[in-house]
């Protein structure tokens, strides 16, 4: 290559040339959407518990309730839509979690229910589940010989 | 036959003619700023298929049968087809084309396999070993998301500089006789790595690749910078075209007035949202066989250099902390 840079100093030169993400406008948006699905959540809780229900419970129906929207949301092509917008506020609610793995089990659908749904389902959340679940167990031995 | 002018640049002293071209693209596309240039623009992301790789397999299967039909010849008449695309084991070209029953040469160069296709086609028309050749290729944006990036379905955000793969296929029939664009000089690329490991960054990773061939094409031809109405890479993007003119600049190359990319071309990054603009074998393919085509034969053009962009990256080369190998390969087409 008849380059007059080092790899380091092009590196550094694209970077600084390249577009940047309008990271105030990504705050903002991601603070709205991800309030505005926390605020639906609420809502059902707050709903479920005007029946007489415990709060615990309505907790864990709320949630069922908000994975079942997540998952539907990406089976009706909307929740990628909601996903370009509020980016992290869209991805880190439960509805998030939902759509990381209801996108790739449509996806794979048509390499079969074994190889396809099944082993690529958790293309995305997986790694979340596997360190989830590290740290739970970490935090649960911590809890045990300290408290 | 053809003479060897420089370590990269052949010359075609025969002249070998693109007989015929078509481009067939999707929704996306033909909505794009060179929509009126393509042949068919398909609604259907899935092509009337069960998958988006049997979508992408018809489009270029599509796009091979509207080639030999524009160039009034059959599939007997064809020696070679040299088609590549995106998908492992290159399974667009190979499914796409299993019933035409014609010597195939599979080709990877990544987004670059139009002109690598094209410079081989012309190199084989020119030796004599075949009459007319098929050079071809395809991408889809769906089946290159899911082999790449992401299922489509999941919400993930674009960053600034990703790109969005063309959904299409182009081809061209290269034959040695004929008037028409002849193909008279080819520049074959090497790799260049320049250490980009961005894999959402192509524009970046690819523009050296485009400028040390460009440079190769001019010091080895000897021809003056402003030989081409047009000077065309395939798929660097805003970025990328933006740090190849520099690039370039550098090396003493001033093309800014007649130096565009295919990937700017051929979306209207704004309205269609495609970040730093198009990408994939289809993008170069698409916009040779549908708008330079359409320029040289109505004279509007005299002369084109087609260099074709490719990043030879894999997903698992790129989670491997691998940087990013890039290629272009250049074809000067001319009208003579």
């Amino acid at each position: 290559m008849e380059q007059k840079r080092t790899k380091k100093e092009y590196i550094d030169w694209s970077q600084k040339e390249a577009p940047k993400s309008p990271k105030a406008r990504n705050l903002i948006l991601a603070f709205i959407i991800g309030g505005v699905i926390c605020t639906i959540g609420q809502l059902i809780q707050s709903l479920l518990m005007t029946t007489g229900m415990i709060k615990e419970d309505a907790g864990i129906i709320t949630t069922l309730i908000m994975i079942f929207l997540g998952a539907f949301l990406t089976g009706i092509n909307v929740y990628d839509d909601i996903g370009k917008i509020g980016g992290a506020g869209a991805a880190i609610p439960v509805t998030g979690f939902a759509n990381s793995i209801v996108s790739p089990a449509m996806e794979y659908k048509k390499e079969g229910y074994i190889m396809g749904v099944g082993a690529k389902m958790f293309v995305i959340a997986g790694p979340v589940l596997v360190y989830g679940i590290v740290t739970s167990i970490l935090a649960g031995i911590i809890y045990y010989l300290f408290w | 036959m053809g003479t060897r002018v420089g370590k990269q640049t052949v010359r075609l002293d025969g002249h070998p003619v693109i007989q015929a071209w078509s481009a067939i693209v999707g929704a996306k596309e033909g909505q794009g700023p060179l929509g009126r240039y393509f042949d068919e623009v398909i609604q259907d992301e899935y092509y009337g298929e069960k998958s988006f790789e049997k979508a992408e397999s018809k489009f270029l299967r599509e796009t091979f049968a509207k080639i030999l039909m524009k160039g009034n010849v059959s599939a007997g008449d064809i020696q070679y087809i040299f088609a590549g695309d995106l998908l492992n084991q290159c399974i667009s070209a190979s499914f796409g084309i299993r019933e035409t029953e014609i010597p195939f040469f599979g080709l990877y160069g990544a987004c670059s396999t139009m002109g690598e296709s094209l410079s081989l086609g012309s190199m084989v028309v020119e030796s004599g070993f075949a009459e007319r050749v098929v050079c071809i290729t395809s991408s889809h944006f769906c089946s290159a998301e899911k082999q790449f990036r992401f299922p489509v379905e999941f919400g993930s955000q674009r960053v600034p500089t990703a790109q969005w793969t063309v959904t299409g296929a182009g081809g061209v029939l290269v034959g040695s006789t004929g008037n028409g664009p002849a193909v008279v000089h080819i520049t074959t690329g090497k790799i260049v790595d320049m250490g980009i490991t961005d894999a959402n960054d192509m524009g970046s990773a690819m523009a050296p690749a485009a400028c040390d061939t460009i440079t190769a094409h001019f010091r080895e031809t000897g021809l003056p910078h402003n030989h081409y109405d047009l000077i065309v890479t395939g798929d660097l993007g805003n970025h990328g075209k933006k740090m190849c003119l520099k690039l370039l600049e550098e090396n003493g190359i001033l093309i800014r007035d007649f130096y565009d990319d295919c990937g700017v071309m051929i979306f209207d990054e704004k309205r269609q949202n495609t970040n730093c603009g198009g990408s994939g074998c289809a993008c170069s393919a698409a916009v040779l066989a549908g708008y330079i085509m359409d320029k040289l034969t109505k004279k509007e053009m005299n002369r084109a250099l087609l260099v074709s962009t490719g990043a030879l990256h894999s997903p698992t080369s790129i989670q491997q902390g691998e940087s990013i190998p890039a290629i272009a390969h250049a074809v000067g087409i001319e009208m003579l």
